[in-house]
């Protein structure tokens, strides 16, 4: 099974934390892009079944409701599309939009993952939203009448002022919310963005051993509401585990689309071109060669290991077998069944865990 | 040759007062070099050399000089090391020379060196040509500067040449006083060879070349000499002199002349500096004075921060050693460090300069362990060990008594930071010695240390206190008994022992907790909480704790691309090669070297 993953590399507002790949909104460009991906669709026609779709972004949520049916007709005209694909849109929280979500889901899409990031006016202005919490709310409120049963909010860990009240206010509006998935991240700080050079807000962020105690009580937080933490960032009641991001643990092909987007398709790894003009006008997308032979051993164990369910102890050299009951000691991970899996703790530290096994 | 015509020198001074520049002007303007032909410096023909502004090996060069009388007379230039670690060869050096240009710099006036080197050149019967330098400088006061030399070292330098070897301004007057006021050499052409070798490099097609000054009689292509402290004896292939850019081969030196043999010498230990060449078939009846073996001073463990550069670093180490005599190694294990080697050397600046040679020549990536002296230590049995390395320092049940070598220190510094400095040798177990006024401003302190004491960072802390106005000489003095006491660091409850020192009972204490802090500075959290401990004979006197990490994640993984995650990954294990891992932990090359530097 394939995912297709569209990459809409444009936006109202750079956020200023945010260092992907996105361009102002300018609606001349945008019609000859989506043009374009329904020409990369006919020119690439994945003959592996489809059950996944993802536009990611940038924000999607800037198309029109009528240029995503479009790129969806093209799938299905394309593409050979499962049963009951899972078609997720990045969705920003501006505004009222009932007409837009009732126009998206009857053009086919049926998860949502909404940019919510905070229920607190304060953390939102902080980090440059330009929503408040209340739009959040009712984004996901209306999604729901509009006959959406798979919603996903995002949330922004590790932020300036962030206190553990005033994440656990968000976290509980989360909880009342009639979502099924949460995609919870530490906030990073990445060279070049407006934040790097904020040295007042860089001044108020919090130390790591903070940001844990804040990455932690968001675990614990969400499995009381009954969100299972299924990978680094991802918890999903039971059943609504992304089935698109979890082709990107489990070393299953997907095909990017869009200026910048990456795929791991054809038996390569590779990322198209981050130019919007040239992704427009080409035949097929300018790509770059990332991994000529990818998923090896390393890469796939790496990428399990992100995950929940973990690896089979076998499939670790003996040399990192040998390690694993200091780790687990050390509350990093459990060895039970012949199952290697990553606790909370572990996941904070997941880079040096993984290092240490891997190395 | 005339030897009526030929001046051997050198050229005497503190370090950046110009000495390379005013060799450089002297070559120019015996036109030896052409003009375009001529790389700035050509005498430091080291990168390394030129990039400190200092000589480590000495050099020689054979001018041509058409005097103010009308006649042509030869020069050597024999170029001297400019650091007191290589006191020795400097003075074999002046053992080749009849004079010496002491350069003195017109701001800044007489310095540590200025006096050490003087003392030197004047020991050797030198006749010393003082010349004052940088004249072009705003801060120039030559008038002083002449007074300074007169009154703190008496010799007469009213008269002497001001100059700036930079602008070349006033350099005949020098090439004038090379001729006018230095003695030609003596010497009986006609009696047994006897020659002085100053330097010797190895050459890989020709063998060792020995530099040598001929005393007496003559040596020519085909003779068979015989080192006399060494016992060997080699068949001349070539011999004569060395112009700025090769040797050239004349096929016989007489006395009075500065040149060079060969003879298919495969080792340069055959060749010590200060060893006398003489003919087999017809020998001198004394070798000349003044031949000592030089021993290394200071000892510390080099390994390649990648356990895989072992046989590099090995190989590395030969290729020095070739030109190096006074360095030494021998293979050593640690357990924290692996295979590596004990080196040995003259002193500080020796050190640094084979570590990075080895790092920049070689492209090594090193761990260096603290630097030691040579320790004596008398057992309870009665036997005597000289311990250069901690690791082997004897347990204290067993221990007599301790001795550790004391030098004799020359501290030039400004007036004002006197008190610093008394402080500071107070504080590394110094004895006040004496003090001296230069002039108002200028003050030379002598003390009495233990070479423990400034082997680690003595210089920098020196230069630090006195806005690195301070200068500084020493000379080894002999043993005396101390209160040693051997310091080991743990980390996770075991013993680095890379990182074992041996220490001043009294000081055990401060310089534990220093070591623990900088190691805590430098070693960075890892999944484990790593506690450090100092210890001295079992008993725990410093202790720190680097808590565990609690945050490494990359969360971001939007749209697929797991890039970042690989290069994190990649970089990690790069990173691993360049740890240490002891026992569950992993100790960065950073952490060995910090304890190094411990003055802040």
């Amino acid at each position: 099974m394939t995912g297709l993953y569209f990459h809409i590399p444009f936006c109202a507002k750079k956020c200023p934390y945010c260092d992907f790949f996105s361009v102002s909104y300018h609606k001349e460009t945008v019609s000859q892009y989506v043009g374009a991906i329904i020409r990369n669709l006919s020119a690439y026609a994945p003959e592996e079944m489809v059950d996944t779709i993802y536009f990611g972004g940038g924000t999607p949520s800037l198309l029109s409701a009528a240029q995503i049916g479009e790129i969806l007709n093209a799938c299905a005209k394309y593409a050979h599309l499962s049963d009951s694909p899972e078609i997720t849109l990045e969705f920003n929280p501006t505004g009222e939009r009932t007409q837009y979500l009732h126009d998206l889901r009857t053009a086919g899409i049926n998860r949502l993952s909404i940019g919510t990031q905070s229920f607190s006016d304060a953390q939102l202005s902080l980090l440059g939203r330009t929503h408040r919490a209340a739009d959040g709310i009712r984004t996901v409120m209306t999604a729901k009448e509009q006959g959406f049963d798979n919603l996903s909010c995002d949330l922004m860990l590790a932020c300036p002022h962030q206190s553990e009240a005033v994440l656990a206010e968000t976290l509980d509006i989360l909880g009342k919310l009639p979502i099924t998935h949460v995609s919870a991240y530490l906030l990073q700080v990445e060279e070049g963005t407006p934040l790097s050079g904020s040295s007042e807000l860089l001044s108020h962020l919090p130390d790591d051993d903070t940001s844990v105690d804040r990455y932690l009580q968001t675990v614990r937080t969400l499995a009381e509401f009954g969100f299972q933490q299924y990978e680094v960032s991802s918890f999903a009641k039971a059943g609504f585990e992304s089935r698109h991001n979890t082709k990107y643990w489990t070393c299953e092909p997907y095909l990017g689309i869009g200026a910048g987007a990456h795929s791991c398709y054809g038996g390569t790894r590779f990322q198209a071109k981050r130019d919007i003009a040239a992704f427009c006008t080409a035949p097929i997308q300018p790509t770059e060669l990332i991994d000529p032979s990818p998923c090896g051993t390393e890469e796939r164990l790496m990428l399990a290991l992100r995950m929940k369910r973990g690896v089979p102890v076998d499939a670790l050299t003996l040399q990192a077998q040998k390690k694993l009951p200091l780790l687990e000691k050390g509350g990093y991970l459990r060895a039970e069944n012949g199952c290697v899996s990553l606790t909370p703790e572990g996941f904070a530290v997941s880079n040096a865990v993984i290092a240490a096994l891997l190395g | 040759m005339d030897s009526q015509k030929i001046r051997n020198f050198c050229i005497i001074a503190h370090i950046d007062h110009g000495k390379s520049t005013l060799a450089d002007r002297i070559l120019e303007k015996t036109e030896t070099v052409a003009q375009r032909d001529m790389e700035q410096q050509i005498i430091d023909n080291m990168d390394l050399e030129r990039e400190r502004g200092i000589t480590i090996k000495a050099r020689a060069v054979r001018l041509n000089y058409r005097a103010q009388d009308g006649e042509l007379y030869t020069f050597n230039l024999i170029d001297t090391p400019g650091h007191v670690d290589f006191n020795y060869e400097v003075s074999r050096s002046l053992a080749a020379c009849e004079g010496a240009i002491l350069v003195v710099d017109a701001s800044q006036g007489i310095e540590a060196q200025t006096l050490a080197n003087t003392y030197l050149a004047i020991e050797h019967d030198l006749e010393v040509v003082p010349v004052v330098n940088k004249i072009d400088l705003p801060s120039a006061d030559p008038e002083r500067v002449c007074e300074e030399v007169e009154n703190v070292i008496g010799i007469p330098a009213l008269d002497a040449p001001r100059i700036s070897a930079k602008m070349g301004t006033n350099i005949e007057q020098v090439l004038e006083k090379i001729v006018t006021d230095m003695p030609a050499p003596q010497g009986d052409p006609d009696a047994p060879l006897q020659a002085l070798i100053f330097d010797s490099y190895y050459d890989p097609y020709k063998g060792v070349i020995i530099y040598v000054r001929v005393k007496d009689g003559s040596v020519k292509v085909g003779d068979t000499i015989h080192l006399m402290a060494t016992g060997s004896e080699f068949v001349v292939t070539e011999t004569g002199y060395m112009s700025p850019s090769n040797l050239i081969n004349t096929g016989t030196l007489t006395a009075g002349e500065v040149g060079y043999i060969a003879a298919s010498i495969k080792s340069i230990g055959d060749t010590q500096v200060g060893d006398t060449v003489t003919l087999a078939d017809r020998p001198c009846e004394e070798p000349l004075p003044g031949y000592r073996k030089v021993n290394p001073m200071v000892f510390s463990g080099i390994y390649p921060a990648d356990g895989a550069k072992y046989g590099d670093l090995r190989d590395a180490l030969e290729k020095l050693q070739l030109n190096d005599a006074a360095l030494t190694f021998e293979p050593e294990t640690s357990i924290a460090l692996g295979f590596g080697f004990r080196c040995g050397f003259l002193g500080l600046l020796h050190m640094e300069i084979i570590q990075e040679r080895l790092e920049r020549e070689y492209n090594l990536d090193l761990i260096t362990t603290a630097p030691s002296v040579i320790y004596k230590v008398t057992l309870t049995d009665g036997t005597v060990q000289y311990i250069d390395n901690p690791t082997n320092y004897p347990d204290p049940s067993v221990l007599a008594s301790a001795e550790e070598p004391m030098v004799k220190a020359d501290i030039l510094v400004p007036s004002e930071f006197v008190g610093n400095i008394m402080d500071l040798c107070q504080d590394r177990r110094g004895t006040f010695k004496d003090m001296q006024y230069l002039d108002d401003t200028r003050v030379t302190l002598k003390y009495e240390l233990p070479l423990n004491e400034i082997v680690y960072d003595f210089f920098d802390a020196l230069k630090s206190r006195t806005r690195g106005y301070a200068s500084f000489d020493y000379e080894l003095l002999g043993y005396a008994p101390s209160k040693l006491v051997k310091l080991d660091i743990l980390l996770n409850g075991d013993i680095v022992d890379a990182l074992s020192f041996i220490v001043h009972a009294d000081k055990a204490y401060s310089r534990a907790r220093k070591i623990a802090e900088k190691l805590k500075d430098n070693i960075p959290r890892q999944l484990f909480e790593v506690p450090i401990q100092a210890a001295v004979g079992g008993k725990i006197i410093a202790r720190e704790t680097v808590k565990a990490m609690r945050k490494d994640v990359l969360a971001k993984c939007y749209g697929g691309d797991i890039t970042r995650k690989k290069k994190l990954l990649e970089k990690q294990k790069e990173g691993k090669k360049r740890m240490r891992q002891l026992g569950t932990v992993e100790v960065p090359q950073e952490a060995f070297m910090s304890v190094l530097k411990l003055d802040e």
